[in-house]
């Protein structure tokens, strides 16, 4: 069943909504402003937790825009006007009082391109801990960043050289990297911005399997160009398309049977 | 519908398509000539028709070859997996429809010298021409994408099934009338059952139209009336 944007829906109390389980991002009619540009038109959605959720679109249509929102990334450009309301467990996000660097840790993200700190593989994934206070001995320390780089697949490949830069990982390696450091701070949100457009097909492959591994404990949500890896490793896809919320819906729905002309044009290449 | 970015890949879905359209003028050919053959007894028309399936088989097998290359370079979304996945099926229930003409066309070569009464044949022939009629409506609406057409052939099939029942009846009576029958009307029997197999596959096809088109399966249960399994003739004299 397809949830379109629909009036109903958005006239529902946000608390009603969020009150069921599942939703762990809650969005109501979301519009962002980048100066005059109305880039985002009334975006809602909701996105259930712990599994993963796919925004697909071509170029410019809103998608990291979005994103970007759910953990006020935008708040760093200056120009960048946003309104509605975004919650996480039925908290607004845009409220006065939350300290975004909280959120932020909260809600992770991961960029399109790897981009791990100068600094060793350890000092990477320590980095989050020790400015959050999260740990509180060097043992502690080290079994955060141990259970980190496990989590993202990455421990065997780099046990020897936990000392090692970062930036001396290959590609595929440093974004596992830029993983275990946004988990490190035992985030309950991930954003990924299109993690695998500068991988090859192995590196993102593992990746993928991360990001299915990921989803047990963790609620993702991902951009992605490609379509099969949307098909592949998500549960929810939601099309964007000039800045609104086209459609969203279960994946195999979206993928095998949209129900709007756009998205069908859009996945099956009728237009970019 | 709008062309894709990449023209290329209409050219392999239009090709897909015209193989289909090709491969059911055959079928549809084959069937009409072997039920020509039966009722003419015409044992060269019934070789022809057996030496044309060949042609049926090659086609299905480039369409299944031509479908999996389209999937592993297109990596097709949407209406075009379902396309693709439903040539792969609309092309194995046509090369199943040659298959029961080819085999329909067999026994007709093997009754070819026996000259029993025309009426014997005459319930046969009717139920090929609905079954013919079924293929091609079924189709032209592949052809067209036309779920409404599809769903009347889907309904249709009822009506086979019932002939084919009364066919059965009206065969096992002629046996029992004279024995001398029974080797012509046991071919005719199986001959009957064939062209209910290609009702079978018509209705298949109507299926998949449904999916193609709408992208559910069709749900509902098929009417049928094929109480053949059920059904015997008593032999006068017994109890």
């Amino acid at each position: 069943m397809t949830t379109m944007p629909n009036i109903e829906l958005a006239k529902a109390t946000v608390a009603e909504v969020a009150d069921e389980a599942a939703t762990k991002v809650v969005a109501r009619e979301v519009n962002v402003y980048y100066a005059d540009k109305h880039a985002l038109h009334d975006v809602s959605i909701d996105i259930p937790e712990k599994a993963v959720t796919a925004f697909i679109g071509p170029s410019g249509c809103g998608k990291s825009t979005f994103l970007r929102c759910i953990n006020r990334m935008n708040d760093t450009i200056s120009i960048c006007r946003v309104s509605g309301r975004i919650e996480i467990d039925g908290s607004d996000i845009y409220d006065r009082n939350l300290d975004p660097v909280q959120l932020r840790a909260k809600v992770g993200m991961v960029f399109q391109k790897p981009n791990p700190f100068p600094k060793s593989i350890y000092e990477n994934v320590a980095y989050g801990p020790r400015i959050h206070g999260l740990t509180s001995s060097k043992a502690d320390l080290d079994e955060v960043v141990t259970m980190s780089l496990k989590r993202a697949g990455l421990y065997e490949e780099v046990k020897d050289r936990l000392a090692s830069p970062g930036t001396g990982l290959s590609g595929g390696q440093q974004q596992r990297l830029c993983i275990a450091r946004a988990i490190a701070v035992n985030p309950e949100v991930i954003l990924m911005d299109e993690p695998c457009s500068a991988l090859d097909p192995i590196a993102t492959a593992k990746i993928e399997e991360l990001i299915d591994e990921l989803r047990e404990n963790y609620t993702i949500v991902i951009v992605t160009h490609s379509m099969q890896q949307a098909a592949r490793v998500s549960q929810r896809t939601a099309f964007f398309h000039l800045g609104k919320l086209v459609e969203e819906g279960p994946t195999e729905q979206i993928f095998t049977a949209p129900q709007d002309k756009r998205t069908q044009d859009y996945i099956t290449g009728r237009f970019g | 519908m709008t062309d894709h970015i990449v023209s290329s890949y209409d050219v392999e879905l239009d090709t897909l398509r015209s193989k289909i359209a090709e491969m059911g003028g055959i079928a549809e050919k084959m069937l009409g000539d072997a039920t020509i053959a039966l009722v003419r007894r015409d044992a060269a028309l019934a070789q022809a028709v057996i030496a044309v399936d060949e042609r049926l088989d090659a086609l299905q097998h480039d369409v299944e070859e031509r479908a999996v290359l389209t999937i592993a370079k297109r990596q097709p979304m949407a209406v075009d997996l379902r396309e693709i996945v439903s040539a792969i099926r609309v092309a194995g229930d046509i090369e199943r429809v040659g298959d029961l003409a080819k085999n329909t066309a067999k026994r007709v070569v093997a009754i070819s010298n026996e000259m029993q009464p025309q009426k014997i044949v005459g319930g046969v022939q009717h139920m090929s021409d609905l079954v013919q009629a079924q293929l091609k409506d079924v189709l032209d609406a592949y052809a067209q994408k036309d779920t409404a057409r599809a769903l009347d052939v889907w309904q249709r099939d009822d009506r086979i099934d019932a002939l084919y029942t009364s066919i059965f009846r009206e065969l096992l009576t002629y046996m029992m009338e004279d024995p001398r029958n029974i080797s012509f009307c046991t071919h005719l029997l199986f001959l009957a059952k064939n062209i209910e197999r290609i009702g079978d596959h018509t209705t298949n096809i109507a299926e998949t139209i449904h999916y193609l088109v709408t992208g559910k399966p069709l749900a509902a249960e098929r009417p049928k009336s094929d109480d053949s399994s059920f059904t015997t003739v008593p032999v006068s004299g017994r109890q």
